[in-house]
């Protein structure tokens, strides 16, 4: 048993950390740290400074246009960007699309969408969530029917993050509407320009504007753009969501945030001295960060199995990683904002442009944290709910 | 990065879990624990044969040269049994003071007579006033000619009861809750200045009250004006089995749990059919693989060279193992339901166990406060 990185490592970590500091914008990184998501440009030109240095896909093989990393190297690099902090490769992009077409596609398909992929010329969102479908995925019914050399797509996508930047989107759909709920679904790209598409807002209760409605009415799509196998584009989804083994965990922005909040509570005043020195407030981040600790440790765990396996099943301690993860997040956002106190109150929102404290209303520092609070509420409900990650757990690790 | 087994530590885990599972079941158990001592000689013998009471040791001192994952496999091994010997007082922090604190010559008399067996040990640091500080000490060691008295009064000294020679703390000079001035003495228990009154503990181990009135020190171990870092180190290696202890206990409650939620059937069903009760489940499985994480992490931090980034790091274990032992030990009663709140089944003792564990040298609260009060793990 020996729990440490190697010399290699190490020297990878630096390597990692030089790029950074060298490479990414004071302008992004001073966003991010005030808790605000980067803007698309912030996010495009990052993405494509990772691309240009071969990072942009840690986790893609070589062939595929990825660095062919190990895992213990993909994770340091997360971690790193994290940290920093600095955006991480487009999820859309990196994690989802990318790997089932990496899996499930043609070699035309991956000659056409990946490089574009990386260099993020096109930027890609996620058609599965519909109203009447959550965590019950399934249970989807937007349909595609074949018309033709085309698919004809009409219904409902919701939650559907930044498709407002979006020049994709893929999506499941049903087309086979006699099979067993999972068993008609099909994994399908559609470009967002395609007539038919209406791209609507949903405003979530701080105020920003990050997921959308996306409606699909006689959207004509070229038969070729099927991913996989017809009727089979469950399977695609369960890789997608399978995927990403360690990814929820985000143990470097946790650490990150805990770095924030003690500079917040150094500066937050409380009872006339630094609230840092409120015994009481001290203990509730320390209990956080010993719980990262252990965090770190299980993903440390997870990767080194993960090394080890030669399925491509979906592992269930990934579970454990993110139900811990989301939770020690929401309480770093929960503390960032209390460290605030009574300056957490003004109403910035997040994402609009010159939603920032230019009417100095707050100490910079203070500015925005509530907003951040209430929109990271959302961590333990996206990605396979907390609930149902424990009724995974219940079944798979526990046989019950 | 690499949580394999060597083949040695693999075949030190089997056959511990062999023996174990052979001869120390639950009712086996009951029987050590009416024994006049309060555990089993015989196990204790066993366990000599196998090598977990030369484990630490280095080989040329007649030890079996393991280390902090050694320790942390025997440990969690012993908790699946809640074992009662004196393991952790003689091998551990017994081990632990005579392989930091010991001269060469001690080591050489002392070492080959823990290894086989022979010679028990205890740790007596408690005082009434003291709580969890391991420097609040008023037991006073004063010259006497080319030796040290010892005169005080230490409680819950863990197997001190059936201990042949007691490692105590004691005050060479300062005030009661100076850093400086503690010193490490071993004490002869059979000393005609050594009072013992024996007693068992909630746990079903054994400990006793102990009065020292001019009891002759036969060996001071390390510097006995400055002995607060060799206690800190020993103390810290302790954690560190305690976790791996800790772990084991957890498993068993937890897997206990399941299985009796699989066949108790209400309703017309198992109970295990109940969403309520499986995400209680998935929980303290979350807490349960939370902790093995930290016990890795303590068997890490166990060789850390500084000491005050050790000390933080056993902060840390001590606080999550503490609150992931609470959770798990009281939700293994909460969802067996009355038939854990009996005696005569084992969940109970696991949940005991498991609450001691939590509170020797200091539990999660007393850890939290102290890692607060050091700036925490991650710099500002």
């Amino acid at each position: 048993m020996d729990l440490r990185f190697t010399d290699a490592e190490i020297a990878f970590r630096q390597e990692v950390r030089d790029f950074i500091a060298r490479e990414l914008p004071a302008e992004t990184r001073d966003r991010m740290i005030a808790g605000r998501s980067p803007t698309k440009a912030q996010v495009v030109e990052w993405q494509r400074k990772l691309n240009a240095r071969g990072w942009a896909a840690p986790e893609w093989p070589k062939e595929a246009g990825g660095p062919g990393w190990t895992l213990a190297q993909r994770y340091i690099f997360r971690e790193e960007l994290q940290q920093a902090p600095a955006p991480s490769p487009l999820g859309f992009n990196i994690n989802m699309c990318g790997p089932v077409i990496i899996e499930f596609g043609t070699e035309e398909q991956k000659k056409r969408f990946l490089p574009r992929m990386l260099n993020l010329d096109d930027w890609w969102c996620q058609g599965f969530s519909e109203p009447g479908a959550g965590s019950d995925l399934a249970s989807l019914k937007t349909r595609a029917v074949k018309d033709g050399d085309h698919w004809i797509i009409n219904g409902q996508k919701t939650w559907t993050t930044l498709a407002q930047h979006a020049d994709w989107i893929f999506v499941l759909a049903r087309t086979d509407v006699a099979a067993k709920k999972q068993e008609g679904i099909s994994f399908i790209l559609v470009d967002m320009k395609t007539p038919g598409i209406t791209v609507r807002p949903i405003i979530t209760i701080e105020g920003g504007h990050e997921v959308n409605e996306v409606f699909f009415d006689d959207v004509k799509v070229p038969l070729e753009n099927l991913v996989g196998q017809e009727n089979r584009g469950w399977d695609c989804a369960k890789f997608l969501l399978g995927n990403e083994r360690f990814g929820q965990a985000r143990v470097g922005a946790s650490r990150e945030r805990i770095r924030r909040l003690k500079i917040i509570a150094q500066e937050s005043m409380d009872g006339g001295q630094p609230l840092m020195e409120d015994p009481d407030f001290r203990r509730k981040v320390t209990e956080i960060e010993v719980e990262l600790k252990a965090l770190e440790m299980t993903v440390m765990r997870v990767i080194a199995t993960e090394t080890k396996r030669k399925d491509k099943k979906p592992d269930p301690a990934t579970s454990v990683l993110k139900i811990k993860g989301t939770e020690i997040q929401q309480m770093c956002s929960e503390l960032l904002m209390k460290a605030a106190g009574p300056y957490a109150w003004a109403d910035g929102d997040p994402d609009e442009q010159g939603g920032s404290n230019d009417v100095d209303v707050a100490p910079d520092w203070a500015f925005g944290l509530a907003g951040v609070y209430f929109n990271w509420r959302k961590q333990s409900i996206y990605g396979g709910s907390n609930e149902i990650q424990r009724n995974i757990m219940a079944k798979a690790f526990l046989g019950l | 990065m690499d949580f394999d087994l060597t083949e040695e530590q693999r075949l030190l885990q089997d056959s511990l879990a062999r023996l174990l599972g052979d001869k120390y079941g639950f009712e086996q158990r009951k029987g050590f624990m009416k024994a006049p001592e309060g555990w089993s000689r015989e196990i204790w013998a066993q366990f000599a044969e196998l090598g977990l009471l030369g484990l630490p040791f280095a080989e040329d001192e007649g030890g079996f040269g393991g280390g902090p994952v050694e320790t942390l496999l025997v440990a969690e091994q012993l908790g699946r049994a809640i074992t009662l010997e004196p393991w952790l007082t003689t091998v551990v922090i017994g081990g632990g003071f005579l392989r930091h604190g010991a001269s060469a010559a001690l080591r050489a008399e002392l070492v080959p007579q823990v290894a086989a067996g022979e010679l028990l040990l205890a740790f007596a640091q408690v005082e009434r006033q003291s709580r969890y500080d391991l420097f609040d000490v008023t037991t006073t060691a004063k010259q006497d000619g080319s030796g040290w008295v010892i005169s005080g009064r230490k409680g819950y000294v863990v197997h001190g009861d059936s201990a042949d020679t007691l490692i105590v703390t004691a005050r060479t000079a300062g005030g009661q809750r100076d850093k400086q001035g503690v010193g490490v003495f071993l004490v002869d228990a059979k000393d005609p200045g050594v009072q013992r009154r024996g007693y068992r503990t909630v746990d079903g181990q054994r400990a006793a009250e102990i009065e020292f009135s001019g009891a002759r020190a036969t060996a001071v171990l390390g510097n006995p004006e400055d002995g607060l870092p060799l206690v800190d180190q020993v103390v810290d290696e302790a954690i560190a089995a305690l976790a791996g202890e800790a772990v084991g206990a957890m498993q068993v409650a937890h897997d206990m749990t399941i299985d009796y939620m699989k066949t108790r059937q209400q309703f017309g069903r198992p109970i295990a059919s109940f969403q309520a009760l499986q995400h209680r489940a998935a929980d303290m499985l979350v807490a349960l693989e939370q902790a093995r994480s930290m016990s890795y992490y303590a068997a890490i931090s166990a060789e850390e060279r500084n000491p005050v980034e050790r000390r933080k790091a056993m902060a840390a274990v001590k606080v999550q193992i503490g609150r992931s032992q609470r959770f798990v030990g009281q939700q293994s009663i909460q969802l067996h339901g009355g038939i854990a709140m009996t005696v005569e089944y084992a969940c109970g003792h696991y949940f005991k166990r498991l609450t001691v564990n939590d509170a020797m040298f200091g539990d999660a609260d007393h850890y939290v406060r102290f890692l607060a009060d050091t700036g925490g793990l991650v710099a500002a």
